[in-house]
């Protein structure tokens, strides 16, 4: 199936020649949902901004649904609702014509019974006629989602939804963008909470820089490139690793177990082995666990090798 | 054409203004009675007639013109300026929609309610003095050129403007200077001469004259310049929006 989203070499300079986006490929799948992750000014918004239109492309191109953005940008824009970072409502508004408005803005008839399945499923239905400066932090949240979703759209961005929100919104958000997922619309969020995006995404592409440096599925992303540890709790405690396996790279943690990190993708880990050195030294078992890295250390992994490079080079 | 969407955007923008309907009213009638007790009772009591017109009716076409103008400016710069200044453009940037298509919707709607303060403020001078329109089709062709073509004006200076201080400079330093030396209150044949020649650069006489035209028949200026003047700004207006959207200037980085 062709994606609902290609991304051609895209680059953005600004005037004042920064560049924001140093030729990115992408390709995005419909009904996925896909998070950016990525620090501050890594190019997440500009990316974004450039696919729904806001802001000029300098060059490359992107199409969704097979329409080009500038050539054909009235076909490819309908398809899209975006859910801008920043608060920004009509506050004198009502909630209603605010929604209303935005579907009529996207060319679509007025149909009365969508707007209000909109409005009920983000349970602002009650609140369809209060001035939208009334609502709390969230309500207003949930009116930008109702106003992206208003003209029906097979693709969402969402650019940060949950930046400082509070936990019990930011949970509300994720049962929001499931039901969305379920309903079958493809999902773009910007985020830089790693667990959002392992929460929520299928896939996971990390930009920095100007550059999508990997895009990957979340759970292979997770098995390739993420280590585990084995601790193990020893029924009496030791004050040093026996030299075997120090040889094997078993360290002493500071809570006395005996800690051996190993690469899950490699084809021998060395468990068995690590095993058996500790019957022959004579140690006994307490407890064994493990425990897998999350997206956070690869994240900072990745981000930090690219400085790294860079400095280098 | 994306016609839902201009309605959307019009009738927005009127919504808006229907909200403050009696603020939105009551200032210029309120102003424009002003005038007419300062200038028509009080000065108009000295004058008499200009050029074989009653004084306060002389002043009606320019008392309009000069609400008209700034009512045009005003709206249509809040119109952009306010979803600039809030966030919102957001959505109007990214939606389905051409140049002409948001121009139609938000100049449109500030260049109604010009038109329906302009109309307004003649009822209100009727009630003070007698009135006779030469030319009733003139008149309104006239009303509804100034009005697009200073709505889009104002839209202009909107999107320019990137403070509120900013959107409220043009109407008091350039409008309201150009309008009360533009022959509003007074026939450009009083001024001395070498005044006469410097108002020819003012663009507000080709307007006040024209209008003053369809109303008496006479005019500072022949009608056929009005119309040429009132075209030119027009004209540089459209071609300044086009060139905004083009670049994107201060609107699309």
């Amino acid at each position: 199936m062709a994606p609902i989203i290609s991304v051609n070499n895209l680059t953005k300079t600004y005037d004042n020649g920064f560049q924001a986006l140093k030729g990115v490929d992408l390709d995005i799948e419909e009904g996925e949902v896909l998070a950016l992750l990525g620090p501050n000014g890594a190019g997440k918004t500009t990316l974004i901004s450039i696919i729904c239109g806001i802001a000029n492309k300098s060059e490359g191109s992107v199409t969704v649904g097979g329409y080009d953005i500038t050539r054909d940008f009235r076909k490819a824009r309908e398809l899209i609702g975006l859910v801008p970072q920043e608060m920004s409502v009509e506050v004198f508004e009502k909630v209603i014509s605010t929604v209303k408005f935005s579907r009529g803005l996207f060319g679509k008839k007025q149909d009365d019974a969508k707007i209000e399945q909109i409005l009920r499923d983000l349970t602002l239905w009650d609140k369809k006629d209060n001035r939208i400066r009334e609502l709390s932090g969230g309500m207003k949240r949930r009116v930008m989602i109702a106003k992206a979703l208003s003209h029906e759209p097979r693709v969402l961005f969402l650019d940060e939804p949950t930046a400082g929100v509070d936990v019990e919104l930011r949970k509300e958000m994720w049962d929001v963008m499931r039901a969305l997922k379920k309903s079958g619309v493809t999902i773009i969020l910007t985020t830089h909470y790693i667990e959002e995006a392992e929460a929520m995404a299928d896939r996971v592409g990390v930009i920095s820089n100007g550059e999508l440096l990997l895009i990957e599925d979340t759970d292979t992303l997770m098995k390739s490139m993420g280590k585990k540890v084995l601790k193990i709790e020893l029924d009496e405690p030791v004050t040093e690793v026996p030299p075997a396996l120090a040889e094997k790279g078993v360290v002493l943690s500071p809570t006395g177990t005996l800690d051996y990190t190993y690469d899950t993708a490699a084809q021998q880990t060395g468990i068995t082995d690590v095993l058996a050195d500790l019957r022959a030294a004579g140690l006994k078992l307490a407890d064994l666990s493990t425990r897998q890295s999350s997206l956070e250390d690869i994240f900072v992994g990745l981000v930090t090798d690219q400085k790294t490079g860079e400095n280098a080079a | 054409m994306n016609f839902r969407a201009i309605a959307a955007i019009y009738k927005f923008e009127m919504a808006r203004t229907f909200r403050s309907i009696f603020q939105s009213v009551i200032s210029p009638v309120v102003s424009t009675s002003l005038y007419f007790v300062v200038f028509g009772a009080a000065i108009g009591s000295r004058i008499e007639t200009v050029e074989g017109i009653q004084y306060g009716a002389f002043i009606v076409p320019g008392l309009m013109m000069l609400q008209m103008l700034m009512q045009s400016v005003t709206n249509a710069a809040l119109g952009i300026y306010f979803p600039k200044f809030v966030g919102t453009v957001y959505e109007v940037l990214s939606a389905p929609i051409s140049v002409p298509e948001i121009l139609l919707g938000y100049v449109g709607a500030a260049a109604t309610k010009a038109m329906m303060i302009g109309l307004i403020i003649l009822g209100t001078a009727g009630l003070f003095v007698d009135l006779q329109i030469a030319h009733p089709v003139a008149m309104i062709a006239f009303m509804l050129l100034t009005c697009i073509s200073f709505s889009l004006f104002g839209f202009i200076i909107g999107i320019w403007a990137g403070n509120f201080e900013q959107l409220n400079l043009i109407p008091m330093l350039v409008i309201t200077p150009l309008v009360f030396l533009g022959g509003a209150f007074y026939s450009i044949s009083m001024l001395p001469e070498a005044w006469q020649t410097i108002a020819l650069f003012n663009p507000v006489v080709y307007l006040v004259s024209g209008f003053r035209w369809a109303f008496f028949s006479m005019s500072d200026v022949a009608v056929g310049y009005s119309l040429l003047a009132i075209a030119a700004f027009l004209a540089f207006c459209i071609a300044t929006i086009t060139w905004i959207f083009r670049t994107g200037w201060k609107l699309r980085v």
